[in-house]
């Protein structure tokens, strides 16, 4: 049996279409602007455009891990919006109210409160999904409506201001020349997948999200497993609003992680995780979150007037998933009738 | 190849006529597996056609590419002698082709007539016509003599009356050709009959039947010519009278009867000693089963009989803790406790596979590999994956020890036939190491090969110790395979005895009851 070629391999593979999008993008961008993908070195830190993207891209891609393995047990979770801006109250409100506005234990402390705060969200998600059964659009749905005015009462509907370096490093710090928020999310990321793939968690995650009743009978804690997968979407909701808040060193509850569930769904997507459920890919999902990332960037660098934004930003939107739907593609391509000599002889018995 | 292929082909009745399709050296590959190697195939107006083979003989794809399921990679198909291309089921059933596939697949919580005028509903100033529909399915319903309310819920339906409804919606398309893929498997006697005798109606009527079945008997009865695969590749067209059934089924496995002869076991008749194994008392569950008894001791084959809705399967799921029972005892190994879930079971040594595969078995889009060995990582919980080793050398065994095709641990179980999947399912169960195995109905809709080999693995498996509940709507196979009979109808249990000189006559008589006298047409 001939081994599929180099190339074949890397036609076939799913994340072939994100990456080939990304650098599409990136492309586009260099065109209108070529110094576009330079990047110089400042005080030991890069400074650039590509690091403003994967920066800026960090508080999406947190959203989005924790949505893939949602999305892999065949649900979906509209609250980490809501859940991110309820961490940044939190978190500011513990900062401002500290004795010691400043200093690094404050900071600590508020984040790992904020944190764990997430995760009991997270978990009251999973338990009216898990547990009580109810449709998980409408289980986080209610969280989603329920949690700005969790964060307005946090804040007392106050733009909350805070003044502590540690804490604004989370957006605006550095580490070995990188940018600590996307250190942070790709630790995350890393994180996620040894949790997930040298476990047999993402196995038992896939399983539950294709066939829930063939997984019940054996013997999967589905319930279990769909509750943690909750929590943990919470905890990196969490985590992203803590860096957006960093950013601005403050918190606004009405607005802040808004119609961040929707760039969240639509990384996984691109990613090529299925809405169905199922297989899931973290590496897609953070192509997918930097795609998300450069296109934001991509507005103004080419100069697409602010009115039309979400309209562009929809249309690159269309265009990707056209391109990741084998029915387009097969539109796209003219028919071709597979070449006939040299039938392969593949004895469907033999062993591979 | 063409040639060869045409040197094998038999005249049809009728020879006069032209084929309604002729499908010529079609070709099909799913990555590196080829599933179908240019096979040609001849459906003749006014014949009932078989597709004989084995699992992973090609009869599936072959169907899916006449239905346009899957595209043709190479080869042609003509349509009353007209080239055509199948990129859409919509684009077959227009050239007149209808299915019916061995798993219903209708849309349960619509009505019956809904199902069936699914997609061509009478309209009446643009909304959908019920009165009309209604009357359109009763009258389809009435030419197949059945007896079903148009207006009534599908899913409130037993699945054999779903399965002739699927059979109804197709003849009322007013098909050229008929795919019937396993329409039986889930009929009763009468139900079958019923079925033949629509389907001879629609023969003479000139529909061309393609009727793929694992039940010989049935092939025999009903079928005039057959088409044989083999590993995806064409064996032989032949006339049914003219075959002998030996003949057929060396031509399916390709070898002698070996598996087959092998089987018979002499049963058990050593008085167990001890304690039994599993002891249910009064076992129960509202609208499902009534109160029923059951005992299991160590290397025993009780072989559970009765008809569909008997409660074969009810009393399966109770044991299993699949279902809650409501009432009753379930005693364990001395430890008495009703089991709340499928983990319980699991916990006590108890596995059980499912008679619906595909709901309840198959998680389609993970591996062979991930499939067998999904109980046992569920058993050890997610923080301990079952090392890459240990992982390697259970998957490679099962593979080969029960004959798994193709044999790649790293195939997507759903591009699996049928008996494969089958198998890897019954591994799954085999690799937790169960001491008592509940078997619902593990050889449904997989052929002779793959059925031969499975009934072997569980009479070996028994030999060992191990305790095994066999359910099967074949008699036969219960017969051949069980050291006690228990024969349920109606929701309990209605006989229980050693399997000795037990005839599936004797069967059909404890079934039937003084009511009814059936059992002629098995015997």
């Amino acid at each position: 049996m001939p081994e599929p070629t180099l190339v074949r391999r890397a036609l076939r593979h799913p994340l072939l279409w994100p990456v080939l999008a990304l650098l599409v993008l990136l492309l586009v961008n260099v065109v209108v602007n070529p110094s576009f993908l330079s990047v110089r070195m400042q005080d030991g830190h890069l400074y650039g455009n590509v690091i403003d993207i994967i920066r800026n891209s960090a508080p999406v891609m947190l959203v989005a891990l924790g949505m893939t393995l949602v999305i892999a047990t065949r649900g979906i979770d509209l609250s980490v919006g809501a859940i991110a801006a309820i961490a940044a109250a939190v978190a500011c409100t513990r900062i401002v109210g500290a004795g010691d506005e400043g200093a690094l234990v404050t900071a600590v402390m508020a984040v790992t409160y904020a944190l764990v705060v997430c995760l009991l969200l997270g978990a009251w998600n999973g338990f009216l999904v898990a547990v009580l059964g109810i449709q998980p659009i409408i289980a986080t749905l209610i969280l989603m409506v329920a949690g700005r005015g969790i964060s307005m009462a946090i804040t007392d509907g106050q733009i909350t201001t805070v003044n502590n370096p540690w804490f604004s490093d989370l957006a605006s710090g550095f580490v070995l020349t990188l940018p600590l928020a996307f250190l942070v999310a790709f630790g995350m990321l890393l994180l996620t997948a040894a949790l997930t793939r040298r476990t047999a968690l993402g196995m038992l995650i896939e399983a539950v999200g294709i066939n829930p009743e063939a997984s019940r009978l054996a013997g999967v804690r589905s319930r279990t497993i769909i509750w943690t997968v909750y929590a943990f979407s919470g905890l990196c909701a969490g985590l992203a609003g803590l860096v957006i808040a960093a950013n601005t060193n403050s918190v606004n509850a009405n607005s802040l992680g808004l119609w961040i569930e929707l760039d969240a769904i639509l990384a996984v997507v691109i990613g090529g995780t299925s809405l169905m459920g199922g297989r899931f890919s973290l590496a897609g999902t953070f192509v997918g979150a930097l795609f998300i990332a450069t296109l934001t960037r991509t507005i103004p660098n080419i100069g697409i007037p602010s009115e039309v934004n979400y309209l562009f930003k929809a249309i690159v939107v269309i265009a990707v998933c056209l391109l990741q739907s084998p029915r387009a593609r097969a539109m796209l391509r003219p028919r071709r009738r597979r070449p006939t000599p040299a039938p392969v002889i593949a004895k469907a018995g033999s062993p591979a | 190849m063409t040639q060869l292929a045409r040197s094998k082909a038999v005249a049809p009745p009728g020879t006069d006529r032209p084929p309604v399709i002729e499908m010529r050296d079609i070709t099909i590959s799913f990555g590196a597996v080829t599933a179908l190697d240019r096979v040609s195939v001849r459906l003749f107006p006014g014949e009932v056609h078989a597709l004989m083979g084995e699992n992973g003989a090609g009869k599936s794809t072959l169907i899916k590419a006449l239905t346009g399921v899957y595209t043709v990679d190479d080869g042609t198909v003509l349509v009353d002698g007209e080239r055509h291309e199948f990129h859409s089921p919509a684009a077959s059933q227009a050239a007149g082709i209808s299915t019916v596939y061995q798993e219903v697949n209708l849309v349960p919580n619509l009505t019956v007539a809904e199902n069936m005028m699914l997609g061509r509903e009478p309209r009446r100033f643009g909304a959908i016509d019920v009165r009309a529909m209604n009357r359109a399915a009763r009258k389809t319903l009435l030419h197949l003599g059945l007896d079903v309310d148009p207006a009534t819920v599908l899913e409130d339906h037993p699945i054999a009356v779903q399965q002739l409804v699927a059979i109804a919606r197709a003849v009322g398309v007013q098909a050229k050709v008929l795919i019937l893929d396993e329409p039986t498997s889930s009929l009763d006697a009468d139900e079958v009959e019923k079925l033949f005798a629509v389907m001879r109606r629609l023969r003479e009527e000139g529909v061309a039947i393609v009727f793929v079945s694992h039940f010989l008997d049935q092939v025999y009865e009903i079928a005039d010519r057959m088409t044989i695969l083999r590993n995806g590749r064409l064996v032989e067209e032949r006339m049914v009278a003219q075959t002998p059934r030996l003949e057929l089924v060396r031509l399916m496995i390709g070898r002698e009867l070996e598996t087959l002869e092998r089987l018979d076991r002499a049963p058990r008749t050593e008085a167990e000693g001890g304690a039994p194994l599993l002891t249910a008392i009064g076992l129960g569950r509202k609208n499902s089963l009534e109160a029923t008894d059951l005992q299991l001791f160590e290397g025993e084959v009780v072989g559970i009989a009765g008809l569909l809705g008997s409660g074969r399967t009810e009393l399966a799921r109770l044991l299993y803790g699949a279902d809650h029972a409501d009432t009753g005892e379930l005693t364990v190994r001395s430890e008495r406790r009703r089991l709340r879930n499928p983990r319980q079971a699991l916990a006590r040594k108890i596995a059980f596979s499912s008679e619906n595969r595909k709901a309840e078995g198959i998680v389609g889009d993970l591996t062979v590999a991930d499939n067998m060995l999904l109980a046992l990582q569920a058993s050890r919980g997610w923080l301990r994956p079952v090392p890459q080793a240990t992982r390697t050398r259970l998957v490679r065994d099962y593979i080969e020890a029960l004959d798994i095709r193709p044999a790649d641990p790293t195939a997507l179980m759903r591009n699996l036939s049928g008996g494969n999947q089958q198998k890897v399912l019954l591994a799954r169960w085999l690799i937790v190491q169960p001491e008592i195995l509940i078997l619902d109905e593990p050889t449904r809709g997989i052929d002779i090969g793959a059925k031969a080999q499975i009934q072997a693995k569980v009479a070996e498996l028994a030999e060992k110790g191990l305790s095994v509940v066999f359910i099967s709507a074949e008699l036969e196979e219960v017969l051949r395979l069980s050291d006690r009979l228990v024969v349920m109808r109606d929701r309990h249990k209605i006989d229980e005895r050693p399997n000795d000189d037990v005839s599936v006559r004797d069967v059909l008589e404890i079934i039937a009851g003084e009511a009814r006298e059936q059992g002629d047409r098995d015997a």
